[in-house]
């Protein structure tokens, strides 16, 4: 394990040293970021709607019972937009673009195309790893944000529809922005950029020590989601310590 | 990184001591040979017998347990000799990137390494993979190909390069007898243009004895014998012999054969 972590942390230093060489994969990162929101985009919209609508059917009528209807949209705003949707966005991210990323690289690994990189003196970091990174970095936290304005809409529905909450959808609203300020959402983002990383690191160290054949890539694929979920829950929590108000 | 020229020498290769092990089991026992510049160096020996370990050494995509490999008297080991000569490895499987057109493949280190602008990239693209047969397969994906094509492809890759170490694994399996001719035509028309320095590990003796300056034969990782191909060939080691000699008896033959007995 502690080998393990020390690779990522590697892996990790080199690619943030390859940085001033991102310009120059400027097309794989582009290529890297439309397959992420294409891959993705419809999953984390129906995920993050009904979260929002779980969360205000969940809270709504316990508050409204007890005399706290305004506060039904700050519960549910504040919610999504500190803990679940970054969260439940890594974790969708994790599984869905994570194992491709392992079973991408593992499979390139397993079949030689990563020795052929480097008999060309291409360096699988700058050619491989940094422009998923990058991509992944950029796309999870626009992921975010998508997804805790659909959460949001997800959550004024539940309210506006179910009978045992009735509150418009203004003062859904009204409630939402006297609780959640900006610098909740931008906790949130921050989250997942951290989150982000830790997918790339993960996805593609795990990538680049498959060994063996198929059964090896499909190892490698499952420890990818498994640790970087693990990881995810971990560091939610030293972010959100570190993080609080 | 330099752009290929066509005036660039063959590099030499010493391999001194090399020892290697996998999970206890000793692979390579201490080899030791040269290879001089622009010379065509076969390897054979029987499968198992340490060719494709000791050929991952010589261009540095294994780490040896002890001895070391120098190229033009630098160690395979320190960082800047991928930079300074250019080397190319044809894989037994191509190794083709399977998300990259053939084009892309082949014009892929001339791209990467942004020597050349992409309509001269795309000139010599079409020009290597018209030398290997393969004209107007630029589009086609590597998962469209034949095993044979795949082969002829990651040749065409390394031509692009224009080595000064070129290592062949196996270049002829999984080729019909015409385009192995191609293939060793190829070998022999490269060292004579730019007197590349070429290591062949191969099975095929009509290729090895076709296109060998001179040769090796390995068994369990040790060397039987080094020479030219005559020299190599009057080696009295039953080893080396039984592996020069092996053939198989067509089947009609041997039962006519015992028919006739």
């Amino acid at each position: 394990m502690f080998q393990n972590v020390g690779e990522m942390l590697v892996l990790f230093f080199r690619t943030l040293a390859a940085l001033p060489l991102a310009w120059r994969q400027r097309q794989k990162v582009a290529d890297q970021f439309f397959e992420i929101g294409n891959a993705s985009l419809l999953m984390v919209c129906i995920l993050s709607f009904f979260i929002g609508s779980v969360i205000a059917l969940q809270t709504g009528p316990l508050l409204v019972e007890h005399g706290l209807a305004s506060y039904v949209g700050g519960v549910v705003g504040y919610s999504i937009c500190r803990e679940l949707a970054p969260v439940m966005m890594a974790i969708l991210i994790a599984g869905r673009i994570g194992s491709s990323m392992a079973a991408e690289i593992g499979s390139m690994r397993v079949y030689q195309e990563i020795d052929a990189l480097r008999t060309m003196n291409i360096n699988p970091i700058h050619y491989l790893v940094l422009p998923r990174l990058i991509a992944l970095s950029a796309a999870l936290p626009l992921l975010v944000i998508f997804a805790i304005l659909v959460g949001w809409l997800g959550g004024a529905f539940v309210c506006v529809a179910n009978t045992r909450i009735e509150i418009s959808f203004a003062a859904f609203l009204s409630a939402l922005r006297d609780v959640v300020e900006i610098s909740d959402v931008a906790n949130g983002v921050f989250k997942s950029f951290v989150f982000a990383v830790i997918i790339g690191v993960v996805s593609c160290h795990q990538g680049l020590i498959t060994r063996g054949g198929p059964r090896g890539i499909g190892r490698s694929v499952t420890k990818a989601v498994v640790n970087s979920i693990v990881l995810i829950v971990i560091f939610d929590y030293l972010l959100t310590r570190a993080l609080q108000k | 990184m330099n752009p290929p020229t066509s005036n660039q020498q063959g590099v030499s290769v010493q391999v001194r001591g090399l020892h290697k092990s996998f999970d206890g089991q000793e692979v390579l026992k201490g080899l030791d040979f040269d290879v001089q510049a622009g010379e065509i160096f076969v390897i054979m020996g029987p499968s198992g017998s340490g060719k494709t370990v000791l050929l991952k050494h010589l261009i540095g995509l294994e780490q040896p347990d002890a001895g070391d490999v120098l190229i033009q008297g630098q160690s395979i080991q320190s960082p800047e000799v991928m930079g300074r000569f250019r080397m190319a490895m044809v894989f037994q499987s191509g190794a083709l990137l399977s998300s990259l057109t053939v084009g892309e493949n082949v014009g892929l280190y001339l791209s990467e390494h942004r020597l050349m602008p992409a309509s001269e990239i795309a000139r010599i693209v079409a020009e290597k993979l018209e030398v290997v047969g393969l004209k107007g397969t630029e589009d086609k994906m590597p998962n469209e190909l034949s095993g044979g094509m795949k082969k002829r492809v990651a040749i065409a890759r390394a031509l692009v390069i224009e080595p000064q170490l070129i290592l062949y694994d196996e270049p002829t399996s999984e080729l019909d007898p015409l385009s192995a001719v191609v293939v060793a035509e190829e070998i022999l028309h490269l060292q004579e243009r730019i007197r590349v320095t070429s290591l062949v590990v191969s099975h095929d003796r009509d290729l090895a004895f076709g296109v060998a300056d001179r040769m090796a034969v390995i068994n369990e990782g040790r060397i039987l014998t080094i020479g030219t191909p005559e020299e190599v060939r009057r080696n009295p080691d039953p080893l080396v012999q039984q592996f020069l000699r092996a053939d198989f008896k067509h089947s009609n033959e041997r039962k006519e054969h015992e028919k006739h007995a």
